[in-house]
């Protein structure tokens, strides 16, 4: 079920707007709008489906409407023109037709915010900027901090509650932002590139300690970001935009392996593929491999053959006249002790990292299974083509 | 150019009729404000008068001493309110710390709730401003005389002409703080769903506070600096002495009057000063 459901949205910021949807839907630029009517274009026509329990990640580089987006959703922005609604109990709630007391229940209630430059009140405590909003919420202070004193355990910070936000390093402020969010118990958590303003260290740090909280609490979770990087390693599902429009939406991997226009490429030609790529998108499938024998070939040059039973489960491998030890290997297994010459089979969905790690304490090429059937292999031409950039020609199955 | 000295246009008439035509239809109206003013302040006077001096000194010591936790403040402040005594102004100091307070809160009570809607609607500012640049530049004597007219010779002409003068000053400060709150600050409250009043108590108000207190030790300073020209219409206080003095030319009481002033405002100047900014600097 989504959680956020985005239908034809367009944001437009100004006072004529009417006007300006009129010459949107003819295909005016942006910039023929601002010189026609005065106003800014944020969103046009964006439709985007956000499941519960998901990290959407909204991507485009400064002003390509990705902040805007995001500020629809809690309604800080208003809705031109289309629908957003927000799952809510049974009754969806309509952020292009609410009244302000629902739009106020979905903030009390259901979405939380995290802001880029941390907007902490200095004059508040570490303890009573986390409880902030649930004092908006009118609830007692003694209440109040204590369900702020849990969060700010959450996030490592309870021994500086009775400091001031001032006293903090940007990283740990950033911490009572991420509190602050998380104390309301609301779904729905925004965050408006909320790591960027801070060191590339930290930053790190701060994402794995977001996905571990978000393991742990399961919250749909939009994310803007202009660092794909940032994006790869956090989204569950990436929607890049370009000048107010989502231009291509889907998983990760879709989106580095597929890139829809020249823009979404240019943003993947940087990006490291060991962290991206899975090794079904790089394996030479099974029917690609030769026979012999009823033997699947390996490798012709070392003689090293697979055999398969009617299942298509690996039953031994062998090289020369000698049969390898088989080791069944799983996502969280040790790799440094998997010692050469010991045939590997891995999941399919195995990370690039992983399996060229594998490759490389073994020897040997890395057999991929899918739920016990092998599905393909891993041998170093996939590997050399991926690190090339020669992977898109892949199609993506899903 | 003959012409234009003949044909003189009648301005000055003009605001004579109008103040005319105050003081005829509603003299009822400035003489009951007139009259409350006066007994309250009064009041407040007897009220300041009737402790032992020792009373007001010790607690302004204290007061000093929890706001701002420094022995050569409090130090300070005894021994210049034991000068004051000892010069034999100590009365006349109390009916202007009245005066200068009674001024300082009325002129709040208006001039805060007047900046904050100003900063929250522009155009209100728009027609405010020339009229608190007016009222701040225009010569006290001018409206002294009106004042005078409406409400009687005493303390009120002087505390209404107080007000005028130092009124632009939290309505100016107010409105800087409130309009220049970040405004991811009113973002982050609007998202976690903060009312209009709740936004306004709990996060433009705190935020503006350092203005809006710099506003309040501007208000009182320039409600003390009117002490003189309140004492023109009748207004007791440290301003009679140096009135009298002038008219006497007598350099030692004009001069003994003006030091009493003079340490009165570092008191109070050093009173105000917020201890929140101060901590920040460190």
């Amino acid at each position: 079920m989504s959680a956020i459901s985005i239908k034809n949205l367009d944001v437009l910021f100004g006072f004529q707007t009417a006007k300006s949807l009129a010459l949107l839907d003819q295909g005016a630029s942006r910039q023929e709008i601002i010189d026609a009517t005065g106003d800014v274009v944020g969103v046009h026509d964006v439709s985007l489906d956000i499941k519960k329990g998901e990290i959407c990640v909204l991507m485009g580089l400064s002003g390509s409407g990705k902040s805007s987006l995001l500020r629809a959703i809690n309604g800080l922005n208003t809705v031109t023109r289309g629908s957003l609604t927000i799952e809510d109990g049974d009754q969806p709630i309509d952020l292009a037709s609410c009244d302000k007391a629902a739009l106020r229940h979905l903030r009390t209630n259901r979405i939380s915010m995290v802001f880029q430059k941390f907007a902490l009140m200095p004059w508040l405590s570490v303890l009573d900027n986390a409880a902030f909003g649930l004092e908006m919420q009118g609830i007692a202070k003694a209440e109040r901090r204590r369900l702020a004193e849990e969060t700010l355990e959450l996030v490592g910070l309870a021994e500086w509650k009775d400091n001031f936000p001032h006293e903090l390093s940007g990283g740990m402020q950033q911490r009572v932002g991420l509190a602050r969010a998380f104390t309301m118990d609301s779904d729905v958590l925004l965050m408006d590139e909320p790591f960027s303003a801070l060191d590339p260290l930290i930053r790190t740090q701060l994402q794995d300690e977001l996905l571990e909280l978000q393991r742990k609490l399961n919250k749909t979770i939009v994310f803007v970001s202009h660092d794909l990087d940032e994006a790869l390693k956090l989204g569950n599902k990436i929607a890049i935009m370009e000048s107010g429009r989502v231009i291509q939406h889907g998983r990760p991997e879709d989106i580095v392996l597929n890139p829809k226009t020249e823009y979404v490429r240019e943003f993947v030609a940087h990006t490291n593929p060991l962290n991206v790529l899975c090794g079904r998108s790089l394996m030479t499938e099974t029917s690609e491999l030769k026979t012999q024998n009823d033997k699947l070939v390996l490798s012709e040059y070392d003689q090293s053959y697979i055999e398969v039973n009617h299942l298509k489960q690996v039953v031994s491998v062998t090289r020369g006249n000698k049969l390898l030890p088989l080791h069944r290997w799983q996502e969280g297994d040790n790799i440094e002790s998997l010692s050469k010459d010991s045939q590997v089979i891995a999941p399919a969905d195995v990370s690039m990292r992983e399996g060229l790690e594998i490759r490389y304490r073994t020897g040997l090429p890395v057999l991929l299974a899918d739920e016990g059937v092998l599905v393909g292999v891993l041998a170093d031409n996939d590997f050399y083509h991926a690190l090339l950039g020669k992977h898109f020609s892949y199609e993506a199955s899903a | 150019m003959d012409f234009i000295t003949e044909h003189k246009i009648p301005l000055g008439e003009w605001m004579a009729i109008f103040v005319d035509w105050l003081t005829y239809s509603a003299a009822g109206f400035f003489d009951s404000v007139s009259y409350t003013l006066e007994s309250v302040i009064m009041f407040l006077v007897e009220l300041f008068k009737w402790f032992p001096p020792s009373v007001p000194i010790v607690v302004t010591a204290l007061l000093a001493w929890f706001l701002h936790r420094s022995i050569s403040l409090v130090v300070f402040i005894v021994a210049a309110l034991l000068l004051i005594m000892n010069l034999g102004y100590w009365e006349e100091m109390l009916e202007t710390l009245v005066l200068v307070l009674s001024a300082t809160t009325i002129s709040l009570l208006v001039g805060v709730p007047i900046g904050i809607v100003a900063a929250h609607k522009p155009w209100l500012y728009t027609i405010l401003r020339p009229i608190l640049d007016l009222m701040q530049t225009i010569p006290t004597f001018v409206y002294l005389i009106p004042t005078l007219v409406l409400f009687g010779l005493g303390v009120v002409p002087g505390l209404i002409s107080t007000i005028i003068f130092a009124i632009a000053a939290p309505i100016r400060l107010t409105y800087l703080g409130v309009s220049r709150v970040p405004a991811e600050l009113v973002e982050a409250g609007k998202a976690f769903g903060a009312s209009r009043l709740k936004l306004l108590l709990k996060v433009e108000l705190p935020a503006a506070m350092p203005n809006i207190m710099a506003g309040v030790t501007q208000c009182i300073m320039l409600s003390l600096s009117m002490v003189v020209i309140a004492a023109l219409v009748g207004a007791d206080g440290l301003g009679k002495p140096v009135v009298r003095a002038l008219n006497t030319v007598n350099i030692a009481q004009g001069f003994e009057a003006g030091l009493a002033i003079v340490l009165v405002a570092i008191i109070l100047d050093r009173l105000c000063k917020s201890p929140a900014s101060q901590s920040k600097e460190g």
